[in-house]
């Protein structure tokens, strides 16, 4: 799968928890989750399912700490995608 | 500090009615929100009729964003948001996520089993090994106070904010307990209410013990039909009803709206002796909490001009009016005017005490007195009691009505009792 349609699909994901659309506007690798697009901590687990779903994949908790940044989170996923082929 | 207590906002989420100038007219028309149910009857429910309030999908989303919208599993919450929400409008208060913290306003917004189909699908989740995919949003839709937790977030609330729970006189008590911290002077304003979800693993229970009623399951709007003969059992009910209590300076100071005052009120429990028990109120406990609630407002039991029962549609029924005949030493021609606003909309269980409430402002606020309907064939143990003429079977005005009583009833053998005086500028 290729990089820039993994982060179209996460961008897709973590619209409707996002709470600065004017950020989301302006996403980019290095947009933080939180600081920058206000999503509510708690909502990031939910994120992560919804991204396990939508990859058919399984993040396990290390990484899923290590999901800061777009930029982390597509490096997280493209790295599961890839474990599972 | 004993301050007075006034209401300054109301919102409700009724089965003949959402929204506040929807549910006037409706209780003035006598507007039955009783159908029959199908899944009830999938189900094998001896009783297949309920009153479940209409909210559309399109409503949901002018009071929840969208992801909300579609995590939401409890009605009960939904109900009892739309219902604050619109009681803190009607108040004059804006609502916006960035609102500063109101310190001197709190919350007691009570439930009953609100969270039973975000438990169910938590429950089949974790039996089917996938705890770790319920996400986020369990929690919060299952907690007892997630109706005061939502309610707290959305207005900025600073002071109490709480769920209290007593059954069906869940929303009588949460005014009451309101009421009470303003009159103390722990709080400047409360949004009061209650509201309970809908559906059959709330009301199996009630199926099981044979409470409901089983025989108007082709004539669901006649249904409900407290204080008459055939009041065989009570229609189940979900929704939500919110009030807004204010201290009356500050709301004689911001030039409010006055629904009317809460002049006094009392809780107390039967303790399941004498006659009392587990699901039968003790008449001892009911008289005595109907005048602790008149002794508190400092009048005369002959000063009350009606009486907003509790009067489910049951044998309890002819009981009830008995003990308000008793505590208030009153009968026949003398007995008060008398409604039961669970005529039209079924049992609503925690929610009922909040929306009744609503309904008991409305009337003493317009000067009318809703039609007790589907009682046309009085039960001839409460003819004894009282006047037939004391039961509207249609719409009465009653522009003199100065004083009326609401009361609340509970499984546990708890009670409530309320008195509410129209507001005169003085």
């Amino acid at each position: 799968m290729e990089r820039e349609e993994v982060k179209k699909k996460l961008e897709e994901i973590i619209k409707p928890y996002v709470q600065d659309m004017e950020a989301f506007g302006n996403i980019s690798e290095t947009t933080d989750l939180l600081q920058d697009l206000k999503i509510n901590s708690a909502h990031l687990i939910d994120i992560v399912l919804d991204v396990e779903e939508a990859f058919d994949i399984e993040i396990d908790d290390e990484s899923v700490e290590k999901m800061i940044t777009v930029k982390d989170s597509v490096d997280t996923i493209l790295a599961c995608v890839t474990a599972a082929v | 500090m004993n301050r007075r207590v006034v209401v300054t906002g109301l919102g409700v989420v009724a089965p003949n009615a959402t929204g506040l100038e929807k549910f006037r007219s409706a209780i003035r028309a006598g507007k039955s929100g009783i159908e029959k149910i199908p899944l009830l009857g999938d189900l094998k429910f001896a009783c297949q009729i309920a009153g479940i309030p209409d909210v559309s999908e399109e409503l949901k989303h002018q009071y929840f964003d969208e992801l909300t919208v579609k995590v939401l599993k409890s009605t009960g919450i939904i109900y009892g948001c739309i219902a604050g929400i619109d009681a803190w409008k009607d108040a004059g208060f804006n609502v916006s996520s960035d609102s500063d913290i109101d310190w001197d306003t709190g919350c007691v917004f009570g439930s009953g089993l609100t969270g039973v189909d975000a438990l169910r699908d938590a429950i089949y989740g974790v039996d089917a090994l996938k705890v770790r995919r319920l996400g986020s949003r369990v929690v919060e839709q299952t907690m007892a106070s997630g109706i005061s937790a939502y309610m707290g977030g959305i207005l900025g609330l600073g002071n109490q904010v709480t769920t209290n729970s007593s059954a069906c006189s869940t929303g009588s008590e949460a005014i009451t307990m309101c009421y009470d911290r303003i009159k103390s002077g722990q709080a400047n304003r409360m949004l009061a209410g209650s509201c309970d979800s809908e559906g059959p693993y709330i009301w199996g229970g009630f199926d099981s013990m044979r409470v409901l009623n089983r025989k108007s399951n082709e004539t669901p709007e006649q249904g409900s039909s407290p204080m008459s003969e055939e009041a065989s059992g009570f229609v189940p009910g979900a929704g939500g009803g919110a009030l807004v209590l204010e201290d009356l300076d500050s709301a004689l100071t911001r030039g409010a709206k006055i629904y009317g005052e809460i002049i006094g009120a009392a809780v107390n429990s039967g303790g399941q002796r004498g006659e009392g028990s587990m699901t039968a109120p003790n008449p001892d406990g009911v008289k005595r909490c109907i005048l602790q609630a008149i002794d508190s407002a400092g009048i005369s039991p002959n000063d009350i001009d009606a009486i907003c029962g509790h009067l489910t549609s049951t044998m309890g029924d002819v009981i009830e009016v008995d003990n308000w005949s008793k505590a208030l030493g009153r009968e026949g021609d003398d007995f008060p005017h008398i409604n039961s606003l669970k005529s039209m909309i079924g049992h609503c269980l925690a929610g009922a005490g909040s929306i009744e409430c609503v309904a008991a402002l409305l009337q003493l606020e317009g000067g009318f007195f809703h039609s007790s309907i589907n009682s046309e064939n009085i039960h001839p143990e409460i003819e004894k009691v009282i006047s037939k003429n004391k039961i509207p079977h249609t719409l009465m005005e009653a522009t003199n009505f100065e004083v009326i009583a609401k009361s609340s009833f509970g499984f546990g053998d708890v009670n409530c009792c309320i008195i509410f005086k129209k507001w005169n500028n003085n």
